[in-house]
């Protein structure tokens, strides 16, 4: 099977994220491995819920509650003393996956604009049990004492070790999504995308494998927020915060949901544009607000359309 | 005489005021091509639905094969054998034709638990998908998105994802809606060769397609079914003559 | 825990329903009638809030600001719909919270650089401050008892427009079955700017009675919209009816769980647990109370048919 240029391009773009660490060194600029870091942990995020809004149609505006869920999974069993990585992002995923569940078995009954108000109004809810709990540090957050700690396979103080680890991570993220999205489960969850009616007119009942979509969404954003939080070393309630919601949708939509690039690419441009915005006006957010308006209103397609080839399901 | 495989008894539906499906009584024998005309607004497209389970009946019972489904969900139907095609088609327009099918065929073939397997190299899949695609004629246009389909491709594409769900009863609504003659010539071919093989309720307003196909027609106005019999017979009623042949007759 | 407390405590809880209630009306008849889901309905209750707290500031007419915040927040809505909104209404509800998204980071960066991002400090006049004394023995803030006797009067005047008047007719026509109304040759865009307006102009109400009690900075709107959310959810999108039934449980809901949760749960819990619990829980309550009545009614308690 030849390779489509958006897989050409796919590789292309990991192989450039390898040589970031060699590129940083060479140059004596290690910022910017924590700034590559980061779009690929946001690249994570962004993946994760284009799952649900590009593949499965389902506009979750509550998705940053995952990585919030996931951060404060590895925050507070480092708290207690509990350093261990893989009791912490075990934690992270499974407290994702049930919160996903509950969630999504409430929301994932209604549709449209009902829908993306739940969503929103439970990622509020758990903002707000965030800031209320002050042990963890309520309104203001708290430091990580410690990075998760993996003795004898990585240490992730070491900040080019833990920047592979990430790109390993999302890698594997993207090859776990692409053999989703086109095995039966993810035929399922396009079509009902693409016509719900059809969808059950066929014997399919949609319910369930929305659900499973929106639980293994939620699973991967717990890992984003594991990662993201020993990539910040500090945690707090903004994490889930129902804007950061906004902006990670923004990533998918501008990069091209319904892809598998599309993410990654999104992450990579808004990011990159916060970062040259922020640098120039403390108030770059007066920029960015209509940019985003002008992006809904032309770009809908995402930047992945510009690619020769075209847009197409990835 | 065996039980019939599609009962309708006393089956109603109000929308406020309106009384769409009015205490409706019918019967589709196993095999039998029973067709379903009537005046536009007469209610059939909403009986249809009922059928369907797109909509539930204020009153009354549907029993399916022996056993009650008025409270069955559309997908539950569908895998007891009762498929429907849609008067507006509704294919997934992002899908090839052969991807079209082979999801109807999947809805049937085991679990859709399945995350690793691509669907569209599984020759469980693929194999019927294409099959039943060369049957209805669109072979050559299995890797054609349905959204490049012509009109005529679409309705028959329909009629594949119909077919793909191996079912027992076939629920078509006006499948040669928007169809030019020789493509309807061509549908009406295609429907006769399915008679008998398949049960068929056939709601169209094409009277040649009506009166080519069907073993039995029943009449319905204002949500009532106001003749059921051999096609000879409602033709000569002068209830239906008045309500609705009447109108359509040429002097 | 007396009953002047609970009282007390209710009442509050009936104006910050009232105030949820002049929200949630004009966010419901825009989605009812427009179809449109309009994130950005909070920075309008934000520059209500604004233009009323500087103009009095500024001046000592209290009046002055109550008439300029409305009238600002009625002309910039007009101007919103005429200008961002009106593509929105073709569009997908993807698409239109997408963009109503975008309009709130500017309209909150708009702001801060207009005034900060550190709360403003609000004053009142002085026939507006004190107590009133509402039922023997219970004396209630003035300011909050105007509030609600305002907010009642409004949600009364705005039942009299949908139900007696012929715009209402249009409206409550348009609620319900939205091509019909265009089809029967009405002037659609008038009715959707003119709706809007009304939507618009109820925020900005909101807003400037808000002023005095909560908070006054950016991003105010988003706090209070995503409540506004819930009681819509509980509701019904598209009935005002179901706005003020959902607004006043929301409001009583939120009010009396932090007032009362923990001290409730301390009666049977360690204190140092109530402390964590309480307010954790009561922050949660109505979103818990959403998921309910979801379960049970997921259309909502009103919910109108919106073609």
């Amino acid at each position: 099977m030849t390779p489509s240029r958006r897989t050409v391009a796919l590789v292309a773009g990991v192989l450039v994220l390898g040589l970031v660490p060699v590129a940083a060194a060479l140059f004596n600029q290690p910022f910017y491995i924590d700034l590559f870091r980061r779009i690929m942990i946001f690249a994570i995020a962004a993946l994760s819920l284009d799952l649900i809004l590009g593949y499965g149609g389902m506009v979750s505006f509550g998705h940053a509650a995952y990585l919030g869920i996931g951060g404060y999974a590895v925050g507070i069993l480092t708290h207690h003393g509990v350093p261990n990585g893989y009791l912490q992002w075990s934690l992270a995923i499974l407290a994702s996956a049930l919160i996903a569940l509950v969630i999504g078995a409430i929301s994932i009954r209604t549709s449209g604009v009902y829908f993306i108000m739940i969503t929103l109004a439970f990622t509020q809810m758990l903002y707000y049990l965030g800031i209320s709990i002050e042990e963890y540090g309520g309104d203001d957050g708290m430091r990580l004492a410690r990075r998760s700690q993996f003795p004898g396979v990585i240490d992730l103080s070491d900040a080019t070790a833990f920047y592979y680890l990430v790109l390993g991570i999302l890698v594997l993220f993207l090859f776990l999504s692409h053999r989703i999205v086109n095995a039966r489960f993810g035929m399922v969850i396009r079509a009902a995308r693409s016509n719900e009616a059809r969808t059950l007119a066929i014997g399919f009942a949609p319910y369930r494998y929305k659900l499973a979509a929106f639980v293994i969404a939620g699973a991967m954003g717990g890992v984003a927020g594991a990662l993201l939080v020993n990539h910040t070393e500090y945690l707090t309630p903004e994490f889930m915060h129902w804007t950061r919601s906004g902006e990670i949708m923004f990533m998918v939509i501008l990069g091209g949901m319904g892809t598998l690039v599309g993410p990654l690419v999104g992450a990579l441009v808004l990011l990159l544009l916060e970062d040259v915005l922020s640098a120039w006006t403390v108030h770059w957010q007066i920029i960015l607000g209509p940019f985003l308006v002008l992006v809904v209103l032309f770009g809908k397609r995402g930047l992945v359309s510009l690619l020769p080839g075209g847009a197409g399901r990835g | 005489m065996a039980e019939p495989l599609l009962e309708i008894r006393g089956v109603t539906k109000r929308f406020g005021g309106l009384v769409a499906t009015n205490h409706v009584d019918l019967d589709i024998v196993e095999g039998q091509t029973h067709a379903l005309i009537g005046p536009n607004g007469a209610g059939k497209t909403t009986l249809i639905g009922q059928l369907a389970g797109e909509l539930r009946p204020d009153a009354g019972r549907i029993r399916f094969g022996g056993e009650d489904i008025t409270g069955l969900s559309t997908p539950a139907r569908s895998i007891r054998g009762l498929a429907r095609s849609f008067q507006i088609t509704s294919v997934f327009r992002e899908f090839t034709a052969l991807d079209n099918v082979a999801l109807a065929v999947q809805a049937h073939a085991g679990s859709s638990f399945r995350f690793w397997r691509p669907a569209g190299s599984d020759p469980a899949l693929r194999t019927p998908a294409l099959e039943i695609l060369q049957a209805v004629g669109l072979g050559p246009r299995a890797d054609v998105s349905a959204a490049s389909l012509a009109h005529g491709e679409q309705r028959q594409l329909e009629i594949a994802m119909v077919l793909a769900t191996r079912p027992r009863l076939l629920l078509l609504d006006e499948p040669m809606a928007g169809m030019g003659a020789e493509e309807s010539q061509r549908m009406i071919a295609f429907l006769r060769g399915l008679k008998g093989r398949h049960t068929i309720l056939l709601v169209e307003h094409d009277m040649d397609a009506v009166f080519a196909l069907a073993d039995r027609i029943s009449v319905m106005v204002y949500g009532r079914l106001i003749a059921t019999g051999a096609p000879e017979d409602v033709r000569a009623n002068p209830d239906v003559r008045q309500a609705y042949l009447g109108e359509e007759e040429s002097p | 825990m007396n009953l002047l407390l609970i009282l007390e405590q209710a009442l509050n809880g009936l104006q910050y329903g009232v105030t949820l209630f002049l929200m949630a009306a004009g966010l419901t008849l825009v989605f009812g009638i427009m179809n449109l889901v309009n994130l950005a309905h909070g920075s309008l209750y934000m520059v209500g809030a604004y233009l009323a707290t500087t103009f009095y500031q500024w001046t000592g007419w209290f009046f002055g600001g109550v008439v300029l915040a409305l009238a600002a927040t009625l002309l910039t809505g007009i101007a919103l719909e005429m200008v961002a909104l009106r593509t929105l209404y073709e569009r997908d509800h993807l698409d239109q919270v997408l963009a109503t998204f975008g309009l709130i980071l500017f309209f909150n960066e708009l702001i801060a650089i207009g005034w900060g991002r550190a709360a403003l400090y609000t004053g009142l006049p002085a026939w507006l401050g004190g107590h009133v004394p509402v039922l023997p023995g219970v004396r209630y803030p003035v300011y909050r008892a105007v509030v609600i006797v305002v907010g009642l009067a409004v949600a009364a005047l705005l039942w009299a427009l949908v139900a007696r008047t012929r715009v209402g007719m249009l409206i409550r026509a348009g609620a319900s079955n939205r091509t019909m109304v265009a089809a029967l040759g009405i002037n659609i865009r008038l009715l959707y700017t003119l709706v809007f307006g009304i939507g618009a102009a109820l925020a900005g109400l909101a807003g400037l009675m808000a002023g005095p009690i909560y908070a006054v900075q950016p991003g105010m709107g988003e706090e209070i919209l995503i409540q506004v959310f819930v009681v819509i959810v509980i509701g019904g999108i598209g009935s005002i009816r179901g706005a003020l039934v959902g607004a006043i449980i929301v409001g009583m809901v939120d009010t009396l769980g932090r007032a009362f949760l923990k001290p409730t749960l301390a009666t049977f819990l360690s204190p140092s647990a109530a402390d964590s619990a309480g307010p954790a829980l009561a922050s949660m309550l109505i979103y818990l109370l959403m998921a309910v009545v979801l379960f049970v009614r997921p259309q909502g308690l009103f919910p109108v048919r919106a073609r």
